[in-house]
């Protein structure tokens, strides 16, 4: 037990060196508006979470996991089988990685369709989507660190499609592969990729755009009279809410991470055939159906060619949202936006579950 | 009363919340020491032909996951010690002009049964037996 006037002692030596009585006197003036739509609020939070988890379900993984073709697949085996807890710490590694992803693509539809992108928010509207990109990136990359047959020949086809860009393609996937075929450098290079790039973009990102969000403030729905939403403190009301939200998702992933552990699958090699019922992770199954669908000539053009194209200017479309979907006078167009979120999201949803399915 | 059943309440809602983040920390925590993995026990390993090695020489061999010394002290003596010097683990090697066993790292010495001369470790070296089978030298562990 801190004798009280020690307590206050230590107290006193850390304002004079911290100033927290600032960052007090701030927290204590921060509102959160409170409406019928205030439930999407907790899914950027929730987000942010998930990849705290990612963060360190990830540095305990690297103290076995070996990135070479002849080691990762056993060293990923010897973390399921021997490891104490092993098992459990990789299921709650991938699924706290889908489930990121999850969580991410609620916080943009919500952001869509409250129509939070509008000014002064459109820099936080672009620094979130390329925090997803870079998700995506994450997801891509650590896919095919386990190296076994599913993962290998879905980075053979990724980075393949990668191939297919006009002009730099060829570059673009031998700068991915690490050489011209997927082998012992890609495995290299993604590890490389997924445990030092990715997380210190990421990092520098997610600081921006937190910063973004905080100074611009929480965003309300337009259809909302400004004067007659009620709001409640940041701290403690929205922070312990928050706080339980994040439990509510730790609950959530370690029952599914118990229940259902991850799969190692069989181990990569070069010169067998593709396994049957090969596919990309969820995320990627709506571009991966779609590219089926397209055939092999579009009019003089490569069929792959044209719905890269085509996913290229439904990206470029999808960024500039925050510019299309205000007037100059900065009145939302809701209608426009809502129903491109609509469209956007039935075909992720539909080609998704087809591309799982068929 | 309400007061004692707050409380109560507290320590039940405290002690499940402290117990679930428990759940998730216990498991992170196990899964930093590392196995213990059982290496196959090794007897007995072939250290190369006779004619390999030339008298008043040595040379390491693998000896299951650990370097031993094997040492040709005449035409048909062989003498063999564990190579890992009992110091610090360094791996000794076999001096021709002095006929011992030294450790670089700390100045060590041995004689070629393992017997420690001078320097700091503080026992001898591990002893092998050493058998000529045909033309090949083999080590074994002494029962």
């Amino acid at each position: 037990m801190i004798a009280p006037g020690a307590k206050a002692g230590i107290a006193g030596w850390l304002e004079e060196r911290l100033g927290l009585s600032a960052i007090r006197e701030f927290a204590s003036h921060k509102t959160v508006p409170v409406h019928s739509a205030t439930v999407w609020y907790y899914f950027g939070g929730i987000t942010l979470f998930l990849f705290i988890i990612q963060v360190l379900t990830g540095m305990l993984l690297l103290l076995y996991y070996r990135p070479t073709p002849a080691e990762a697949y056993e060293s990923v085996q010897f973390i399921v089988t021997r490891v104490e807890f092993g098992w459990l710490v990789r299921s709650v590694h991938s699924w706290s990685a889908n489930l990121m992803i999850l969580a991410a693509f609620i916080h943009m539809f919500s952001v869509v369709f409250l129509h939070a992108y509008r000014k002064p928010r459109e820099l936080a509207w672009l620094s979130g989507l390329a925090l997803l990109g870079l998700a995506m990136a994450f997801g891509f990359s650590g896919y095919l660190l386990p190296w076994n047959k599913v993962s290998y020949f879905a980075t053979k086809v990724g980075t393949d499609m990668a191939a297919s860009v006009p002009v730099i393609g060829e570059a673009l996937a031998r700068f991915l592969r690490g050489g011209d075929e997927v082998g012992g450098a890609t495995l290299t290079r993604f590890f490389g990729f997924h445990v030092a790039v990715l997380p210190g973009i990421t990092t520098m990102l997610l600081v921006v755009h937190l910063a973004l969000v905080q100074k611009a403030g929480m965003s309300t729905p337009p259809w909302l009279a400004a004067d007659k939403i009620r709001s409640m403190k940041f701290f403690p009301n929205f922070f312990l809410r928050e706080l339980m939200a994040w439990y509510a998702a730790l609950g959530v992933l370690g029952s599914l991470a118990a229940l259902f552990p991850w799969d190692l699958g069989e181990k990569a090699d070069p010169f067998a055939s593709a396994p049957a019922g090969i596919r990309p992770e969820w995320y990627f199954l709506a571009p991966f159906y779609t590219l089926k669908l397209v055939p092999a000539h579009v009019w003089k053009f490569e069929g792959e060619l044209v719905g890269l194209l085509g996913f290229a200017l439904l990206a470029v479309f999808w960024v500039l949202l925050p510019f299309w979907g205000v007037t100059k006078e900065g009145m939302v167009r809701t209608r426009w936006v809502t129903g491109a979120g609509v469209a956007l999201l039935s075909y992720l949803v539909t080609f998704s579950l087809m591309g799982y399915f068929k | 009363m309400a007061e004692g059943r707050r409380t109560i309440v507290q320590w039940l809602l405290g002690g499940g919340f402290t117990a679930s983040i428990a759940s998730f920390v216990y498991p992170a925590l196990r899964f930093m020491i590392p196995p213990s993995i059982p290496e196959a026990s090794v007897n007995e390993v072939p250290a190369g032909k006779v004619t390999d090695l030339k008298v008043n020489a040595g040379k390491i061999v693998k000896f299951g996951s650990r370097p031993a010394l094997l040492v040709r002290v005449s035409e048909t003596e062989f003498k063999a010690v564990s190579a890992v010097c009992t110091h610090l683990n360094c791996t000794v090697q076999y001096q021709d002009a002095s006929h011992q066993i030294w450790c670089a790292c700390h100045n060590a010495l041995y004689d070629v049964n393992g017997k420690v001369l001078s320097g700091p470790p503080p026992a001898p070296l591990e002893e092998f037996a050493v058998r000529v089978r045909g033309d090949e030298v083999v080590i074994s562990k002494r029962a």
